[in-house]
C-alpha cells in the first residue's frame, strides 16, 4: 500500500492451510488481537498456499498466523518459500497449536518467528505480533 | 470466633440451616463467588431443602424406566461394561491393522477407525500432498484398503465405529467388504460416528462437507438405507464434542446436541417415516470435560430431557426410542502440553465422570495429545485408564452412583433449566438447520470460547502447569513423534495406482454415471448408489468429486 509507512494498525492474516478444520484456536487468537486493536483478516479453514500468498498480498499484511493442530504445519516451509518467491520476504510468519519439538525446530530453520504451544498466552502473543508488524513494515526490502 | 449456634444441633432442618449458614458467613469473611463452566452458580452446601417435594418417581425413578434419569438400562454396567471404544487411525491400511489387533488384545471390545485427514476433506492420496498422508489417520480410499484394515477382525462380531462423514464411503467400503467375505450385512454392528453435518457447519470443520441442502438430503438417505438393510447399525451419531471442543459450555453442547437430534428427526419424518422407525437406532456423541459434577449432571439432565422430548414432541412410542445412547470422549482441550504426565490424571477424572454419567461408550485420550497423534504407549495407557477404573476402582458396581446426592440432583436440575432456555431459543431461530445457516450458533460458541480463554489469561481459571504450578521441563521430557515412513506413504500411493489399473473403468463411470444421476434424483437413494459405486471400484475421491458437483461444495460457516 504506497505511503502507509510505519502508522496504522498491524495487519494479520489468521489462518489455516492442509486439511484440519479445528479452529477454536484460530478464532480465538483473531478475535484477541482484533480486541487490541489490530486488523484481523480471518479465513475459514482448509486453505492452500497459493490463496494465502495471495491473501497476504491483497490485503497487505504485516503478519500471518498460521493455526496448526493436525500436522498441517509440515507445508509451513512451503509456505514460506512461497512467499519468499513473491517477495513477501518482509511478512513475520507465526505458527500456533500442536506442533512437536523436532517440527518446532524445522519451522524456526524454514524462517518462521515464532512457535505457540497450547497453554501460550494471547497477551505474549499479541505482543509478539506487534513485535513483528513493526519489524516487517521498517524492512528495507520491503517493496 | 463466637458461634452463633447451640451445643446440641437444632432438631429442625430449617434452624439447623440458618445457624450453619450464620456459622458460614462469619468464618469465611467475603465468599468468593463459584460458578461453573456453564455459567451456572455454585453454592457451597447442598442440602434435602433443595429437593424439596421433588417426586422421586418422576424426576429420578428406576434404571430403564422413564425419565430414564438413572440410566437408561436396568442393569447399566452390571450387566454389561460400556464399551471401550478407543479411536485409532494412523498411516497405512496394515498400520492401522496392527494396531486394532493389540487393542483387541489389551481388552477393547469395540473399534474405531479414524481416515487420514485428506479423506476428511474428500480427496484421494494421489491428489494430495505427500507430505501430510497418513499423520492423522489411516489412508483409506478403497474398499481394498478396508479389507486390509479389518484383516483378521471378525465383523459380525466386533462393532466397527467408522469416522465416516457423509456421503459415507467408508460405510460404503465396508459394506462391500462384508458382501465379499461372505457376512451377512444383517450381522454387522457399527456406528456412522460423523454423520451428523450440522455438528460440522457449526463447530467442527474436519469432514469433507457437501453444501448444506445435500448434506441433508443424503444423511436422510444413509438412514433409510442402514436401517432396511443393516439393521444393527446406528447411522447417525448426533454430535456434542465437536461443539464443546470448540469452545461451548457443557449446557450450550447439550441443548444444540438435542437441537440437532430434533431437527434429524423431524427431517426423517417429513420423509414420511415413523419416529419409532428410525430412534432407536439414534446415537449421541459427547465431550467429557474435567469439570466433574457439571459433566454428571449434563448427562443426566441431557438424558432425562431427551426420553421426554422422544416421546412427548416426537411422539415415539416404543420405550427403546427413548434411549439417550451415548458414547463420550475425554476432552482433549482440557489436556496440557505442560507436564504432560498430569495429562493422564485428567483423563482419569474426565473418564470417571462420564462413568458416573451414564455412557455407553467411552474413548480415554493419550496423554500425549495436545503434543502429538499418540504414541503406542500413552494408547495402552489410555485404555488401561478404563480398565483401572472399572475392575479396580470398581466404578460399574452401582448404578448411577451420586443419584440423590443434594448437589447433583440440584445441579442436574439447573443444567436442565438453562438446557432447556437454550432450546427455546434456537426453536424461536427455527430450528437449529436455521440457527446454523445463520451462524447464530457458531457466534454462541465462538463467544464461550473467548469467555473462556480470558478466564484462564487473567488466572480465574486455573491450569496446572500452565497458569499455575508451572516447572521447568527438559525439552527431552516429550516422546517423540510416530509419523510413517516416507516408503509406507510410497507403497500406499503404488497400490493406489495397482488398484486402478486393475479395475473396470467401464464399470466405475457406470456406477458413477448412476449415483451422479441419483443426487439430482430425490425418488432415488444416494447411499444405495455409492455403496454400488464402491464396490465396482469407485475410490473415495472419485465419489466425492461426483457428489460436490453435483450439490455443491460446503464452505464452512464460520466467524470470530
Amino acid at each position: 500500500m504506497i505511503g502507509r509507512g510505519t502508522a496504522g494498525a498491524a495487519r494479520v492474516l489468521v489462518t489455516k492451510i492442509g486439511f484440519d478444520g479445528h479452529d477454536r484456536g484460530s478464532r480465538v487468537v483473531a478475535r484477541y488481537l482484533r480486541d487490541a486493536g489490530m486488523e484481523v483478516i480471518y479465513t475459514p479453514p482448509w486453505q492452500d498456499i497459493r490463496t494465502v500468498v495471495k491473501l497476504a498480498i491483497e490485503e497487505d499484511v504485516d503478519v500471518i498466523g498460521i493455526s496448526s493442530l493436525a500436522t498441517d504445519h509440515l507445508l509451513v516451509p512451503k509456505l514460506m518459500q512461497a512467499l519468499r518467491e513473491a517477495g513477501l520476504g518482509h511478512i513475520g510468519v507465526v505458527v500456533g497449536g500442536v506442533v512437536p519439538d523436532e517440527d518446532e525446530a524445522m519451522l524456526l530453520r524454514a524462517g518462521v518467528a515464532r512457535v505457540f504451544h497450547p497453554g501460550g498466552r494471547l497477551e505474549e502473543i499479541a505482543a509478539v505480533v506487534a513485535r513483528l508488524a513493526a519489524a516487517g513494515r521498517a524492512d528495507p526490502t520491503r517493496a | 470466633m463466637d458461634t452463633p449456634c447451640p451445643d446440641k444441633a437444632p432438631a429442625d432442618l430449617a434452624a439447623a440451616e440458618a445457624c450453619w449458614q450464620g456459622a458460614y458467613a462469619a468464618q469465611i469473611g467475603r465468599d468468593r463467588p463459584v460458578c461453573n463452566r456453564s455459567g451456572i452458580e455454585i453454592k457451597p452446601l447442598y442440602t434435602p431443602r433443595d429437593r424439596d417435594g421433588v417426586p422421586y418417581l418422576e424426576a429420578l425413578g428406576f434404571p430403564g424406566q422413564p425419565p430414564h434419569t438413572r440410566g437408561i438400562y436396568p442393569t447399566m454396567y452390571r450387566g454389561r461394561s460400556w464399551s471401550q471404544r478407543q479411536l485409532i487411525g494412523l498411516g497405512a491400511p496394515e498400520d492401522y491393522n496392527a494396531r486394532l489387533r493389540q487393542l483387541l488384545d489389551a481388552g477393547a471390545t469395540a473399534i474405531s477407525l479414524i481416515p487420514c485427514n485428506s479423506v476428511y476433506r474428500g480427496h484421494d492420496a494421489d491428489e494430495v500432498d505427500p507430505l501430510l498422508l497418513g499423520t492423522c489417520g489411516t489412508i483409506i480410499n478403497t474398499v481394498e484398503d478396508m479389507a486390509l484394515c479389518l484383516r483378521g477382525v471378525p465383523m459380525d462380531r466386533v462393532s466397527v465405529a467408522l469416522n465416516d462423514a457423509l456421503p459415507f464411503t467408508l460405510a460404503a467400503f465396508l459394506l462391500g467388504v462384508a458382501r465379499r467375505q461372505g457376512t451377512d450385512w444383517e450381522r454387522i454392528t457399527g456406528t456412522s460416528n460423523q454423520s451428523d453435518y450440522i455438528s460440522h457447519f457449526v463447530a467442527n470443520h474436519m469432514f469433507f462437507t457437501i453444501a448444506l441442502p445435500g448434506s441433508r438430503r443424503i444423511l436422510g438417505d444413509h438412514i433409510e438405507f442402514m436401517n432396511r438393510f443393516v439393521p444393527g447399525w446406528n447411522p447417525l451419531s448426533v454430535v456434542g464434542q465437536h461443539m464443546q471442543q470448540a469452545g461451548a459450555t457443557p449446557a450450550q453442547a447439550m441443548a444444540f446436541t438435542l437441537c440437532t437430534a430434533i431437527q434429524h428427526a423431524g427431517d426423517c419424518m417429513a420423509r414420511g417415516l415413523a419416529p419409532d422407525s428410525f430412534l432407536p437406532r439414534f446415537t449421541f456423541f459427547f465431550d467429557i470435560s474435567i469439570s466433574v459434577f457439571e459433566e454428571v449432571a449434563k448427562f443426566r439432565a441431557g438424558r432425562r430431557l431427551w426420553a421426554r422430548i422422544a416421546r412427548e414432541r416426537l411422539g415415539a412410542r416404543d420405550p427403546r426410542s427413548w434411549r439417550f445412547k451415548f458414547h463420550a470422549q475425554t476432552s482433549g482441550t482440557d489436556l496440557t502440553r505442560q507436564q504432560p504426565l498430569n495429562n493422564i490424571v485428567r483423563v482419569a477424572v474426565q473418564a470417571m465422570a462420564g462413568i458416573f454419567g451414564g455412557l455407553q461408550s467411552m474413548h480415554t485420550d493419550a496423554y500425549d495429545e495436545a503434543i502429538s497423534t499418540p504414541t503406542a504407549e500413552a494408547a495402552r495407557i489410555a485404555v488401561n485408564t478404563q480398565n483401572i477404573l472399572r475392575e479396580e476402582a470398581h466404578l460399574g458396581d452401582v448404578i448411577d452412583p451420586l443419584g440423590g446426592a443434594y448437589y447433583v440432583e440440584a445441579l442436574t436440575d439447573r443444567m436442565q433449566e438453562e438446557i432447556e432456555q437454550i432450546i427455546a431459543q434456537v426453536d424461536a431461530a427455527g430450528g437449529m438447520y436455521a440457527a446454523v445457516e445463520r451462524g447464530l450458533v457458531q457466534k454462541a460458541i465462538g463467544e464461550s470460547a473467548a469467555a473462556f480463554q480470558l478466564r484462564v489469561e487473567r488466572g480465574e481459571e486455573k491450569i496446572v502447569g500452565v497458569n499455575a504450578y508451572r516447572a521447568e521441563e527438559a525439552p527431552g521430557a516429550r516422546p517423540a513423534l510416530e509419523r510413517p515412513a516416507p516408503a509406507v506413504v510410497e507403497a500406499q500411493l503404488a497400490r493406489l495406482r495397482a488398484f486402478k489399473a486393475a479395475r473396470s473403468s467401464a464399470a466405475v463411470e457406470k456406477a458413477l454415471g448412476a449415483l451422479a444421476a441419483a443426487a439430482t434424483d430425490a425418488r432415488e437413494n444416494v447411499f444405495a448408489r455409492t455403496v454400488e459405486a464402491a464396490e465396482a471400484g469407485a475410490t473415495h475421491g472419485e465419489i466425492v468429486t461426483v457428489l460436490r458437483r453435483e450439490l455443491g461444495f460446503g464452505h464452512p460457516l464460520v466467524a470470530i
